[in-house]
């Protein structure tokens, strides 16, 4: 703007200049409010019931505060077991689906082998694959093999289904963390284990915090596979017993449905928040998506 | 030296047995269960049936039925819905100011790391009858309707867009800033308005993101189950019931595991073509 004031003295001509620059960026934040707004309104309904004493299902200022449906829904039965098994299940499956995928990604970024390619194609083709259509023959898989309705099965199927796209992203993380350090470390005596877990992981830090927050938002947000594989109640994570508030308890208690829906996606999304930080703005999982 | 290869090959054992016990494992069986007239329950042992599973399908009035609602959510939410609107997100991002820009990315990247339940039960409460959505059109004098009985492949399409719309929005933000500043301004100084800019410019520089989008959207489109599970699980009738939770409903509340299971494979099969395309999509960018 300042070489356009430089270049053209005469006022009259620069003025509509950027005072169509300033009314096109107003143009763009009004739109991007009316948008902004429509997709804020199922998200104020869930905040604003929780803490509504009679909440239904519009949005609308609360009848007075209440920590009510809170203290409803905080109990064991309702909440805690629901989201430690949420957390076991999750955390389980993301250290496995990690560790897998620190491990794997190590000799496909560092090695040369005609059979790279092959692999990481096969790998990302995996990552498309719509996991919901396995689930059946998942299901009658592990019947067979009695490992339905256990945790480890579920976890170990998490793991896997997640163990594509942490592999893709690993590797190209890894990708990113020069050999030459590398290979002083070598000519010092390190093994492949010790450079591995001394040089190579410390320096993708980032890129191992990225791998593991999205794979666990993924799994804690997952409702079709625990809904699958698991039976019992007692067993069930957030996600499917969630449900509770829906369908077998004939009338439906909003606010204590919202307080729940509050409570159980707090954790990611402050997880997100943490790794889009980190990364410096939430730009970065698109871009390494992308590949 | 065969020593040294397997030595190295070592670390991806974990991964590749988990890989083929757990996911390749699965899809064989299913390849050979689609092929079979196995049940949940009562029955000893299945025999096999050879196409017959597919033949029903195709003759089947509700697997035609999940075929075109699952095209219409597909194309509805993700090629039309997610995809176009991420694109506007993303271009109007470039001209806000800071703080909007800041706000709308929070507020739709928070729909898209939402618990997909809870997706479901929020836009469930915004478009049913006594919801949002009719409040709102009741405040701007339009007609209300009971959206989830009239439209229910449309609210859920709607409801996809709401959850998804982040992903597009984030891939076409790093698209448009790898789109050098001189080549927008040289053709505004030519003097070609906006949309012939976005048409001429910047939708070719960026179609690689656009293929890579597509794709990974109608992926994700094609295995939502949660979502529509939860707001109308299926219904009314069969009205919102697409491929997967046909599929679910054949198998389980049928129990014909056989028959969902060659109904999961065709849905795999449509999936592994996409996947595909792809992967020959990436290969010309690397």
């Amino acid at each position: 703007m300042a070489r356009t004031r430089v270049t053209r003295p005469a006022s009259r001509r620069v003025s509509p200049r950027i005072s169509r620059r300033i009314s096109r960026r107003a143009a763009a934040d009004v739109c991007l409010l009316v948008v902004a707004a429509a997709f804020c309104l199922p998200l104020a309904w869930v905040v604003l019931s929780s803490v509504d004493p009679r909440a239904d299902l519009t949005v609308k200022a609360p009848d007075g505060l209440t920590l009510g449906n809170f203290e409803a829904i905080l109990t064991a039965d309702v909440t805690f077991r629901p989201l430690l098994n949420s957390l076991l299940l999750c955390g389980g499956g993301t250290a496995l689906a990690v560790v897998c995928a620190v491990l794997a990604a190590y000799p496909l970024s560092r090695f040369q082998s005609r059979l790279n390619r092959p692999f990481l194609l096969t790998i990302l083709f995996a990552t498309g694959l719509p996991i919901t259509a396995v689930m059946v023959p998942v299901y009658a898989l592990f019947v067979q093999v009695d490992l339905i309705d256990t945790p480890q099965g579920t976890v170990l199927f998490f793991a896997a289904s997640q163990l594509p796209f942490a592999i893709w992203l690993m590797k190209n993380f890894m990708d990113g963390v020069p050999k030459e350090l590398e290979e002083a470390a070598w000519t010092d005596g390190a093994s492949t284990w010790q450079s591995l877990l001394r040089i190579v992981l410390p320096l993708m830090g980032p890129g191992v915090a990225v791998v593991t927050v999205f794979s666990f938002v993924t799994m804690w947000g997952n409702f079709f596979v625990p809904f699958m594989l698991l039976l019992t109640p007692d067993r069930m994570p957030a996600s499917v017993s969630i449900n509770e508030f829906f369908g077998n308890r004939g009338m439906v208690a909003y606010g204590q449905l919202a307080a729940f829906s509050v409570v159980y996606s707090t954790p990611v999304i402050l997880l997100y928040v943490l790794i889009a930080r980190r990364l410096g703005g939430g730009f970065a999982l698109g871009g390494a998506v992308k590949g | 030296m065969t020593r040294r290869t397997l030595a190295r090959a070592l670390p991806l054992t974990p991964a590749v047995v988990l890989l083929l016990l757990f996911l390749a494992g699965p899809i064989a069986y299913c390849a050979y269960i689609a092929f079979t007239d196995l049940q949940l329950t009562g029955q000893a042992e299945s025999s096999f049936v050879g196409l017959e599973n597919f033949r029903t399908a195709f003759g089947d009035e509700g697997f035609r039925n999940a075929v075109w609602l699952t095209l219409v959510f597909t194309v509805v939410s993700s090629l039309v819905g997610q995809n176009t609107l991420g694109l506007a997100l993303a271009s109007l991002m470039q001209r806000a100011s800071k703080p909007v820009r800041t706000l709308t990315g929070g507020i739709v990247i928070t729909a898209w790391v939402l618990p997909e339940v809870v997706a479901g039960f929020l836009l469930y409460a915004f478009f049913r009858r006594e919801g949002t959505l009719n409040a709102v059109l009741d405040a701007l004098h339009l007609p209300r309707q009971n959206w989830l009985f009239t439209l229910p492949i449309l609210a859920v399409s709607f409801a996809n867009v709401w959850r998804g719309t982040a992903f597009s929005m984030l891939v076409y933000s790093a698209a448009l800033q790898e789109i050098p500043r001189e080549v927008t301004e040289a053709a505004q100084v030519d003097g070609a308005g906006g949309w012939r800019r976005l048409w001429h410019i910047t939708l070719p520089m960026i179609r690689r993101s656009i293929g890579t989008n597509l794709m990974l959207n109608t992926l994700q489109t094609l295995s939502v189950f949660g979502l529509i599970w939860v707001m109308t699980r299926g219904g009314p009738g069969d009205r919102s019931q697409t491929l997967p939770l046909f599929m679910y409903e054949q198998a389980f509340q049928n129990s014909m595991i056989g028959y969902g299971t060659a109904v999961a494979l065709l849905l795999l099969l449509v999936g592994a073509l996409f996947s595909v395309l792809y992967l020959r999509l990436l290969r010309t960018e690397v």
